[in-house]
């Protein structure tokens, strides 16, 4: 058993490429030192490195590996390939079964020199998403400049080199030194083991633990604010990031100048996590504090007061640029932006801005409407429509795309719109994603269906759809933001209905596809959930249903029926009956038309005819009722009757009439089922 | 920074001159025409290319209409000044040269916070994109890092670094200033806002109100149609003085207001086909004489 480390230490590399890197090295040895029994395998990341350790066995024992050839009638030609590929001769080869095998004996191989075999190869072709030459001559890539390989078993140096045909991989070899961080320890020391590494990148000021970082930076923070009882705006995104941006993190609070305070605390906070990848603080009411929070890279001999003034200002530059955005953007009214629309392309085919503005207004007015909303709510809809895209021309949001919406909605209280639709302004674009909430302010959630419809039936009218991974216009989110703002607030609507009026006079293109890609999208989401996606399918088999909230109650229902026992055997009893009915059917065609009650030969046919009848009567009147639950009830009630039939009665009667009666009321027992679903997409 | 008094702003470019001065740069002087960044001249974009060595350094006025403030952002302007190098191939201490010109400029590395943070650089109009940072200091972008691996949609056989300064940042921070008008210019009195101010205010109205679109529209399809014909000519500066003319001309239409989102792109291919002839003329050019 020996202890491996390899550490590939290099030049800055980005934050969110660290860990992916951490994982494809460590998989990469993996299945390069199969025959070693990797184990006990450790990746370390961070702003200047990525490394591993396994421990390994000493060799790979010696052994014996066979490979068949080609057959003994295959042409000369393949033998002399075969034989050419291994760099052995006819002589070498044995006859097994009529093919040519070559048995080679492998000497043992020791772990030192698999290890220096593969990681070069590893080296080269390792998988970055971006990766870059450098120097003058050599084809070798990194993420960026590769400056050392620190690789050892056990303590000793693996020596290899990266060299190869020609090419001096800018005389990269394998060494047992390691660097610390680069101010505070600069130049190299000697590794020993893994430990020891860690220990000793620690005493240089680099923590190579990410999750040690991670905590470093969390309870810093925390800390700090804690002291200045405040407290931190959760951001694990950030923390991830700060955290392959530092090789020792000290956090640090400084303070915002009063004179920005009267800022957004969505701008403030905006501006300080894409520009400077600085924490938002809250006081206990939850508003914005007069601080920031920041992570730097050293700790300083004077605590940080240097840098805490530099990134003070560097802050106060951020917000007087925001401020000048906040104070210009203010003088002219959202309304008054809304004709400049007409001059900013949404798409080519789909036109400006402003038309999608006048088309989400209308929309809005129309789903506010069909959710029952009051004619002053459809008027605030209508105006949120209008109004929704505007600030798109602002400054703001021009410096800042991920603050529309949210500045909308600040101008728009600003310029004495009233408070729905304002707020509607705000919220139209949320859920933003899949952690976000959905709207709930009736006003907000008719003009984020406007939005999300518009878009939907745009595109779809162009075949502008999304394929595979592909998704340019976000069209999915689209479609799950539609799902989820009806879902979250139980709306009853037709969408149907609303995907013609959002359609308006476009006809064609792949706009028949809609309501199923819905019905895709909604699959999908009930998956995501944990939920039984067959279930669905089974009850969206006739098409989706326009009505959300009334096809999950149904398939809720459903999903729970089949769970009972009486649910099961109905189900099993389904899939006997639609087996016959297939291989019958294949035969003579399908066999519909109301069975005949003077051809039943026996008490159960009659029973099974009865019970339908009843069935059906009960299922429809429940199911115009809403009342999914006693609908599937009717449904697992035939079970007794079923079992009875199918228990004492031969469908294929050697009797043609009787036999195609019989079939016949089966068909009408599928016919019966397919009121709530169809049975053959549940699974199980 | 030095306990000293801080650097003027003419002192900051000279400790730079010196310093990659004695790097073995050669010091060059700003390019004569307007460009939109430091990269755009020819001796960066056009040296960047072919397998000669190449080290330079040279301070170039960098124009950006669209940045125009009327002199009323403390930050930002429509005219301002670069500090460019260019180094071929790169230094394996490339890093370790910024960090040692940072010293020279009275930053001290050790008693401030610098980080190297992911900047993928790409410049569609000159088809040109490279990796490499922005240089923070205490969380303030003081320089563009690149390694360069394509110039003119054409790949860097022999990459160079490059480093970009913005020069009124640096001096502001170096000298404590909020506002880039209260720039110590020279050290005896005269300040940035001196110079620029009136020339800020008078541009920014140009820029977005009075320059004449219809002129520039034709002076951006005569230098196009020149530039074509000078790189079928094989004289690759001439032609690329004119790609870079059409991409000024491009940038002021931009700040008219005139060009639509869809236009955009369209026009800045056109300055990318003009980019690349122009750096295949040059690589021709280089081959033959080689």
């Amino acid at each position: 058993m020996a202890e491996m480390l390899l550490e590939l230490f290099s030049e800055e590399i980005p934050a969110g490429m660290q860990s992916r890197a951490a994982e494809d090295l460590a998989s990469a040895l993996t299945k390069a030192f199969d025959g070693l029994a990797p184990r006990d395998i450790q990746t370390f990341f961070g702003a200047r490195r990525i490394a591993a350790s396994i421990t390994l066995d000493h060799e790979i024992p010696a052994r014996t590996v066979s490979e068949r050839g080609p057959r003994e009638s295959a042409p000369e030609k393949a033998l002399a390939g075969f034989t050419r590929k291994h760099g052995v001769t006819p002589a070498d080869l044995t006859l097994e079964d009529g093919f040519w095998v070559l048995n080679q004996n492998l000497d043992p191989v020791s772990a030192e020199t698999r290890i220096a075999d593969v990681v070069p190869e590893i080296l080269w072709k390792f998988p970055w998403p971006k990766s870059m030459r450098w120097g003058a001559g050599s084809n070798f890539t990194w993420v960026r400049p590769l400056r050392r390989i620190t690789c050892i078993l056990d303590g000793r140096v693996v020596p290899f080199s990266l060299a190869r045909d020609g090419d001096d991989a800018h005389g990269l070899r394998s060494s047992n030194l390691s660097e610390g961080h680069r101010f505070v320890a600069p130049g190299a020391f000697e590794v020993t083991s893994t430990s020891q590494w860690k220990d000793e990148l620690e005493t240089r000021s680099v923590i190579v633990d990410v999750d040690t970082r991670r905590d470093m930076i969390r309870t810093g923070i925390a800390r700090l604010a804690a002291q200045q009882n405040i407290s931190v705006v959760e951001d694990a995104g950030l923390v991830d990031e700060v955290a392959g941006l530092v090789e020792y993190p000290v956090p640090l609070l400084g303070h915002i100048g009063a004179a920005f305070m009267d800022l957004p605390a969505e701008v403030m906070q905006v501006s300080m996590r894409i520009n400077q990848r600085y924490f938002a603080l809250r006081t206990p009411e939850g508003k914005a504090a007069p601080f920031f929070a920041f992570v730097a890279n050293l700790p300083f001999k004077d605590g940080g007061a240097l840098t805490t003034a530099g990134n003070e200002r560097v802050l106060s530059a951020r917000f007087a640029d925001a401020r000048h955005f906040w104070d210009l953007d203010r003088k002219t009214p959202l309304a008054d932006r809304v004709p400049a629309l007409d001059a900013v392309t949404f798409h080519a085919k789909l036109g400006t801005q402003g038309a999608r503005a006048q088309r989400i207004s209308t929309l809005a007015r129309h789903v506010a409407e069909a959710m029952g909303l009051t004619s002053q709510q459809a008027d605030q809809a209508y105006r949120a429509g209008l109004l929704a895209k505007a600030d798109l021309t602002t400054g703001m949001v021009g410096e800042f795309p991920e603050l529309q919406g949210v500045m909308g909605g600040y101008y728009a209280a600003h310029d004495g719109e009233d408070s729905a639709t304002a707020q509607a302004v705000a919220e139209h674009y949320m859920p933003r994603g899949l952690g976000d909430d959905t709207a709930t302010a009736p006003v907000s959630v008719a003009v984020a269906l406007a939005d999300r419809l518009d878009l939907l039936a745009g595109f779809f009218a162009i075949s502008e759809t999304p394929t595979g991974s592909g998704d340019p216009y976000g069209l999915r989110r689209a479609a799950l933001g539609v799902i989820r703002s009806i879902r979250d607030n139980a709306l009853r609507l037709n969408l149907t209905d609303l995907f013609s009026k959002a359609a308006g006079e476009r006809t064609g293109g792949e706009l028949p596809r809609l309501p199923d890609f819905i019905a895709e999208r909604l699959r999908v989401q009930l998956r995501s959930e944990g939920k039984r996606h067959d279930v669905l399918a089974a009850t969206l088999a006739g098409g989706l249903d326009g009505d959300l909230v009334r096809l999950l109650a149904r398939t809720d229902a459903l999903s729970d029926m089949i769970q009972t026992e009486n649910g099961r055997n109905l189900l099993a009893a389904a899939k006997r009956a639609a087996n016959i009915l297939r291989i019958e059917d294949k035969k003579d065609g399908p066999h519909t038309g109301q069975p005949d009650s003077t051809l039943y030969a026996q008490d159960e046919e009659r029973a099974l005819a009865k019970a339908l009848d009843e069935a059906i009567v009960q299922t429809q009147q429940t199911l115009k009722e809403e009342r999914f639950t006693d609908a599937m009830q009717a449904m697992a009630a035939l079970r007794p009757v079923l079992d009875q039939f199918f228990e004492a009665v031969i469908v294929n009667a050697p009797e043609p009439e009787i036999r195609a009666n019989r079939l016949r009321l089966l068909t009408k027992f599928r016919q019966t089922t397919a009121l709530i679903a169809d049975f053959g997409q549940i699974e199980g | 920074m030095s306990a000293n008094r801080p650097l003027c702003f003419q002192d900051l470019i000279l400790r730079l001159h010196q310093f990659w001065s004695e790097k073995g740069c050669a010091i060059l002087q700003p390019y004569d025409t307007e460009l939109g960044a430091g990269t755009l001249s020819p001796h960066t974009t056009l040296r960047a290319l072919g397998n000669k060595p190449w080290a330079a350094a040279y301070v170039q006025p960098c124009r950006r209409p669209s940045d125009g403030r009327y002199g009323e952002n403390p930050n930002r302007l429509q005219h301002y000044y670069q500090y460019q190098v260019l180094l071929k191939p790169t230094p394996a201490d490339s890093q370790q040269l910024l960090l040692d010109s940072y010293r020279a400029i009275g930053i001290d590395p050790e008693k401030h916070d610098i980080r190297f943070v992911e900047d993928d650089w790409e410049n569609p109009t000159i088809g040109a994109w490279g990796l490499g940072w922005e240089v923070w200091c205490d969380g303030m972008e003081v320089s563009q890092f690149t390694y360069f691996q394509q110039v003119g949609g054409i790949p860097t056989v022999m990459p160079s670094t490059e480093l970009t300064y913005g020069l009124e940042r640096l001096a502001m921070y170096v000298q404590g200033v909020e506002n880039v008008y209260d720039l110590d210019f020279n050290g005896k009195g005269l300040k940035y806002g001196d110079i620029f101010l009136r020339a800020e205010r008078d541009y920014s109205r140009h820029n977005f109100e009075l320059a004449d679109t219809g002129m520039l529209l034709t002076h951006f399809n005569d230098a196009e149609r020149e530039s074509i014909r000078l790189a079928e000519a094989g004289i690759a500066q001439p032609a690329y003085d004119q790609c870079l003319k059409a991409s000024h001309l491009f940038n002021l239409l931009d700040a008219r207001g005139v060009i639509s989102v869809s236009e955009r792109a369209s026009y800045i291919g056109r300055v990318r086909t003009l980019a690349k002839a122009s750096c295949e003329a040059w690589l021709a050019g280089e081959e033959e004489n080689s």
